[in-house]
């Protein structure tokens, strides 16, 4: 079976639904693959626990939420809690080292590193976090080209920060390849 | 040249099917989970010589929307649970006085302002028997955000060709989930307007039945003067208590819909010819119901679908065919039972039917499904 399922969690306003929209218009718009990308959030525009889930897969998909999660991405220790118990086996979590300190157990491949702060200290502004989170996704699973998906970033954000964005992106993809090893 | 294809939400499709089909009125007061149907018809319609107006509240909006459309253009207005409810009083009033207009609504948890971000399906019975009174009825419910787009051209032919209010209901979870969308060409699929009067206005009746059950309708503005009530109306559309009249006119604005329904009606059947166990299921749930269905398939049992796309008028005549050649049927639905009461209702009591009704501000799961088809002996 194709279909690999992703879900981006986090708290409100933290651009993960943006992000699980890139990755799904990536996949389905650059890459020429199927893509459905959901959302689910409360009625706070700031906080709270959101998550954005995108599926991808080579044929039709029916069922447009997570049954079986291959891959979770954590920016908060309440989303990591909340939503990591249907991660699949041998599956992947990433999560941001400052903000998640109690994982869950399990056999999948743990990933974590500053992901808010590499974006505030090394790319320069915090509110790209989303984008370097969503390059280290691209770059964990695999599921998109990094130049089908840096396409997708691109034409995703306003031209006055595509320069931020193209960093912020590359940055965490990079910086997941080395958290990896 | 290659078609124009985009990654959007069912809403962002609504918006651009009501354009697609000609609009060129949107009124209406924003609310989660419809806003980004208003949003997109404030940036495209005065873009193309259309008008957008946010009204001060739903029934406003409404009004605007009746009047937008007596002056003769295509209007479109979308709203939520708490918003259809307060426009009831005057989507009676468009049944009543014959006037073309499509509804957009996204179905939330309710009732009241029950769960604004979470998805249902439980505005359903509302569509049909929303507002008081005997009326026609029609509503779609799309399941992916390409049927949104195409649906919503569909809602606005309907209304045009039946001259009457249509309503298309997606669940929160088809109105916020992006798909990718291949714009159809202007032209490729068909777009229908409301018939013109061919009399002079000095001969022009609003409910001249020598033209058939669905009168032409004239353009406020246009010349032609006529009389809107809510009242029981004769042909003039001046109000009558006559009975013969009455009783008439009622008949025949019902039956608008009713000696029509082969032609409104739309469905979609999957793996439906040997199967043991129907699930029938409309909207997100329905996508749902098809991985089950595979899976059961798969498993070596012989299950179906049967997806409403138009829910009003409802599909009661092939349900009750396919309820003689199965042992039963599955209705999953975010309602308490309102599809499973329908699917009851024309069957016979021919076969069992098993309810999975969630109202909990989550979809049902697909393995919920597959554990119901399990059941069925």
């Amino acid at each position: 079976m194709s279909r690999y399922e992703l879900r981006f969690s986090g708290a409100g306003g933290q651009g993960l639904i943006t992000a699980g929209i890139i990755m799904a218009k990536a996949a389905s718009i650059y890459e020429g693959r199927q893509a459905v990308q959901s959302q689910s959030y409360g009625p706070e525009a700031r906080g709270g626990a959101s998550k954005s889930e995108v599926i991808i897969s080579d044929t039709i998909i029916d069922y447009p939420k997570i049954t079986k999660c291959d891959a979770l991405l954590a920016m908060t220790q309440e989303a990591c809690t909340k939503y990591s118990d249907d991660l699949k086996e041998g599956g992947i979590l990433l999560y941001d080292s400052d903000l998640v300190t109690k994982l869950p157990e399990g056999n999948f491949k743990k990933v974590g590193f500053n992901i808010i702060n590499t974006a505030k200290n090394d790319v320069g502004r915090e509110i790209v976090a989303n984008i370097v989170a969503l390059g280290a996704m691209v770059a964990l699973t695999g599921q998109v080209s990094r130049e089908n998906a840096e396409k997708a970033v691109l034409s995703s954000v306003p031209e006055a920060f595509i320069e931020l964005n193209k960093k912020a992106f590359n940055m965490g993809f990079e910086r997941a390849l080395a958290a990896s090893k | 040249m290659a078609k124009k294809v985009a990654f959007l939400q069912g809403n962002e499709a609504a918006a651009h099917g009501a354009l697609y089909a000609g609009c060129k009125f949107f009124a209406g007061y924003p609310i989660t989970p419809s806003t980004e149907v208003a949003e997109v018809m404030s940036i495209e319609l005065p873009k193309i010589g259309g008008k957008f107006i946010q009204m001060e509240d739903e029934i406003g909006a409404m009004a605007a929307l009746l009047g937008g459309s007596l002056a003769g253009v295509k209007a479109l207005t979308s709203t939520s649970g708490p918003g259809l409810s307060l426009k009831q009083e005057l989507i009676g009033y468009g049944c009543i006085a014959e006037i073309p207009c499509v509804i957009v609504n996204v179905m939330r948890g309710g009732p009241s302002t029950g769960m604004p971000t979470g998805p249902s399906q439980s505005d359903i019975m509302c569509a049909k028997w929303g507002t008081h009174g005997d009326h026609p009825a029609i509503c779609l419910v799309p399941a992916s955000v390409q049927e949104v787009f195409e649906e919503t051209v569909r809602a606005f032919n309907l209304a045009e060709k039946y001259r009457t209010p249509v309503m298309i209901m997606p669940d929160e979870i088809v109105a916020h989930m992006r798909e990718r969308i291949v714009f159809p060409e202007p032209g490729e699929l068909e777009v229908i307007d409301r018939t013109a009067p061919s009399v002079t206005p000095d001969k022009y009746k609003p409910y001249d039945t020598s033209f058939g059950d669905v009168p032409p309708l004239a353009a406020f503005g246009s010349g032609y003067k006529f009389h809107v009530t809510g009242l029981n109306k004769m042909q003039d559309g001046f109000p009558t208590t006559k009975a013969e009249i009455v009783q008439a006119e009622e008949e025949r604005q019902v039956r608008k819909v009713e000696a029509n329904k082969a032609d409104i009606m739309k469905w979609e059947e999957y793996q439906i010819d040997d199967a043991d166990v129907v699930v029938v299921a409309y909207g997100s749930t329905s996508r749902s119901a098809r991985f089950a269905v595979d899976e059961a398939r798969r498993a070596g049992i012989k299950a179906g679908l049967f997806r409403p796309i138009t829910f009003w008028p409802f599909p009661e005549e092939r349900l009750l065919e396919i309820s003689k050649k199965v042992k039963g049927f599955i209705s999953p639905e975010m309602s308490l039972g309102m599809c499973a009461g329908v699917i009851k209702g024309c069957i016979e009591g021919n076969a069992p039917v098993l309810g999975i009704f969630r109202v909990d501000g989550e979809p049902v799961n697909p393995g919920q499904i597959l554990d119901k088809i399990k059941e069925v002996k």
